[in-house]
C-alpha cells in the first residue's frame, strides 16, 4: 500500500531521481530570484534613462551575490513584543509556499534511452487545483508576518494583503476556468497536451488578460502593491522584517512571479509546445521554451511595474470584484455555451 | 483608462530602448564650464616668472581667510617674479576654501585664478592644505598642473625651512612627521599627532580681524 501510495505520489521515478530534481529545482528557483532582482533592477534602470547596477562583475552579473551576503551578515533584528514563533514561520512558509507550488508545473517529458524523463517534480490529475491551494497559502505567510511582528504597518500591510489576495483568487480562478473548460481536464499535462494545435490565448483571450490582471495582486505587484506599499505603510507587512527573513520574504515574492507567469504559459501559451509545431522550432526542448514564454512573460511584468502608478485601495477592491470577478462569469459561459454547442 | 495605459507603456519601452543618460564618473568625465571654480592655479609668465609678487591682497580678501602667503625679497641676478618680492609660501586650506573667486578678483596680476580641478578628496585633512608646488603651473609644460595633486608633493620651494622658520602649516607638519615616521626615527605608525617641536602658523584670518 505504501508503495502504491508512492507511485501515486511521484510516479514512476527511482527516489533519487526524485531528490535530485528537487534539490535542482530549489537551487533553480533560488538562482532564478537571485537574476530576478538583477532583471528587475536593470529593466527599470533603463526605463528610467541609467544603467543599473553595473560595478559588481561584468555587466554587474555578480551583484545579487553581493546582495546576498548583504543579507546573511546583517542582523537579524525585531520588535521586543513579536510573536517569537509566528514571526519565524511567516518567512519560512512565504519561501515554501512559493517553491511547493513549483513541484507541480509540468515542463515537459523527454524519452532517453527507453526511460520516460519527467522534468518536472511530480504530477497530480488535478494539478491546477493543486497549485491553486498551495499558492493561496502564501497569504499565511503575509498575514502570520503582519500580524505577529505587532506593529501597526505591518498589520495594516498583513490585512490589506489578506483581502487582496483573497478577491483575486477568485477572479484568478474564474479566469482559469475557461481554460480547463476547453481542455476538459485539470491536468496540467493533458491541458498543455490539448493546445497542440493552438494556443489557449487565441481562444481565451479575455480569460488571459483577467489572469494576468489578477496576477499583479498575487504577486503584490504594482499597480497592484497596496500590501507593501511603500509610500504608505513604510513597508507593509514586512516592515520589522530584517536580514535574511526579509529576503525569504523578497524570494517567496519573486518565486511567486515565476509560478504565476509559469501557470499562465501552462494554460494559454502551450507550455513547452514550441512556437510552431515543425522544424526547427521543435528542436528545442520543452523546457527552455517553457523558460522562454516564463521569461517574457516576467518581461512584462516588471515593465508594467515601472510604468503604471499604483492603484487606490477601494479602487482595487472595486476593480477585483466588479470588474474582474463578472467578466471571469461571462467569460465561462459563453466558453461552456460554445463547448456544449459544439459537442 | 485603457489607451492612457498603452500609450505609457509604449512610452517606457521607447525609454529603454534609447541610450542610457548616465555618466560613467570615474571612467568617464563631464568637462567642467570654462568658468569653473575648482581648485586654484597659480600662473606664470610666458618667460616662466612667477606671477604672484607676494602682496597678500588675495589673503586680505578672502571671506574665510583660508590663503597664507609669505613673502620673500627676489634675488635681482636669479628673479623668481619680476617684481622686488615673490611668494617663498602659498598655502591654501581647500577644506576651508568657499570657491568665490574673491582671491583671483583682488589679484593686481593675475597671478591666481580658480581652475577646472574638482577632485579635492583625500584621506589625510592635512593634504587639502595645497602648497605652491601644487597650485603654482608648472614650466614648460603648463598643462601639468591640470593634473590632480600628488599625495606626497611638500613644496620644493619650502624644503628644509621648517627648521629656520617658526610658522609652519598643518600640512608642512604632516609631511615632516610623515617623513620622520617613515625613516623611523618619529612617532610609531598610527601614533600620528603633530610632534611638540613642529609650531604650527597663526591662521590668517585672527590677525587680520585684530589689525
Amino acid at each position: 500500500m505504501i508503495a502504491s501510495f508512492w507511485t501515486a505520489l511521484v510516479g514512476g521515478d527511482f527516489w533519487w531521481v526524485l531528490v535530485l530534481k528537487s534539490a535542482f529545482l530549489v537551487l533553480f528557483l533560488a538562482t532564478a530570484f537571485a537574476y530576478l532582482t538583477l532583471a528587475e533592477r536593470k529593466v527599470s534602470a533603463r526605463i528610467q534613462l541609467r544603467y543599473g547596477p553595473n560595478r559588481v562583475g561584468p555587466f554587474g552579473l555578480l551583484q545579487p551575490a553581493a546582495d546576498g551576503i548583504k543579507l546573511f551578515f546583517k542582523e537579524n533584528a525585531g520588535p521586543s513584543n513579536r510573536d517569537r514563533i509566528l514571526f519565524f514561520v511567516g518567512p519560512s512558509l512565504a519561501g515554501a509556499a512559493a517553491m511547493l507550488a513549483y513541484a507541480f508545473i509540468p515542463l515537459g517529458t523527454n524519452s532517453w534511452f527507453g526511460y520516460q524523463f519527467h522534468w518536472d517534480i511530480t504530477h497530480a490529475n488535478v494539478g491546477l487545483l493543486v497549485i491553486l491551494g498551495v499558492t493561496s497559502l502564501g497569504v499565511y505567510s503575509l498575514f502570520l508576518g503582519g500580524w505577529s511582528a505587532n506593529s501597526k504597518y505591518s498589520l495594516l500591510g498583513g490585512l490589506r494583503s489578506s483581502a487582496q489576495l483573497i478577491s483575486y483568487e477568485m477572479a484568478v480562478a474564474f479566469a482559469l476556468i475557461g481554460a480547463v473548460i476547453l481542455a476538459g481536464s485539470l491536468d496540467l499535462e493533458q491541458i498543455v497536451g490539448s493546445q497542440q494545435h493552438l494556443w489557449f490565448i487565441v481562444l481565451q483571450p479575455l480569460a488571459f488578460i483577467l489572469y494576468f490582471i489578477g496576477a499583479f495582486a498575487e504577486t503584490n505587484r504594482l499597480p497592484f502593491d497596496l500590501p507593501e506599499a511603500e509610500t504608505e505603510l513604510v513597508g507593509g507587512y514586512h516592515t520589522e522584517y530584517s536580514s535574511m527573513r526579509f529576503g525569504l520574504y523578497f524570494l517567496g515574492e519573486y518565486v511567486n512571479m515565476v509560478t504565476v507567469c509559469s501557470i499562465a504559459t501552462a494554460l494559454f501559451l502551450g507550455g513547452w509546445l514550441p512556437l510552431l509545431p515543425f522544424h526547427p522550432f521543435d528542436w528545442i526542448p520543452g523546457p527552455f521554451w517553457f523558460l522562454g514564454k516564463v521569461i517574457a512573460l516576467l518581461f512584462i511584468m516588471m515593465w508594467v511595474r515601472w510604468t503604471l502608478p499604483r492603484l487606490r485601495y477601494d479602487r482595487l477592491m472595486n476593480f477585483g470584484w466588479k470588474v474582474l470577478l463578472p467578466l471571469g462569469l461571462l467569460n465561462i459561459v459563453i466558453t461552456g455555451a460554445i463547448v456544449a454547442v459544439r459537442a | 483608462m485603457i489607451k492612457e495605459i498603452v500609450q505609457g507603456m509604449a512610452f517606457t519601452l521607447k525609454q529603454m530602448l534609447s541610450r542610457p543618460l548616465t555618466v560613467q564618473y570615474p571612467e568617464e568625465q563631464k568637462p567642467v564650464p570654462v568658468r569653473h571654480r575648482g581648485r586654484h592655479i597659480l600662473h606664470r609668465y610666458d618667460n616662466g616668472l612667477e606671477r604672484c609678487i607676494g602682496c597678500e591682497l588675495c589673503a586680505a580678501n578672502c571671506p574665510v581667510g583660508c590663503i597664507y602667503v609669505e613673502a620673500a625679497e627676489n634675488d635681482p641676478a636669479n628673479p623668481v617674479s619680476p617684481g622686488e618680492r615673490y611668494a617663498i609660501r602659498y598655502e591654501i586650506n581647500l577644506m576651508r576654501c568657499i570657491y568665490c573667486g574673491y582671491c583671483a578678483e583682488a589679484c593686481p596680476t593675475e597671478a591666481i585664478t580658480l581652475g577646472p580641478q574638482y577632485e579635492l578628496a583625500d584621506y589625510r585633512r592635512e593634504h587639502t592644505v595645497v602648497t605652491k608646488a601644487e597650485l603654482l603651473e608648472s614650466w614648460p609644460h603648463f598643462a601639468q598642473s591640470r593634473r590632480p595633486p600628488s599625495p606626497r608633493g611638500a613644496g620644493a620651494d619650502q624644503t628644509g625651512r621648517e627648521e629656520i622658520d617658526p610658522g609652519v602649516s598643518p600640512r608642512l607638519a604632516w609631511d615632516l612627521v610623515d617623513a620622520r615616521r617613515q625613516s623611523g626615527q618619529g612617532p610609531h605608525a598610527g601614533d600620528l599627532g603633530i610632534p611638540a617641536d613642529v609650531p604650527t602658523v597663526t591662521e590668517p584670518g585672527t590677525t587680520r580681524d585684530n589689525a
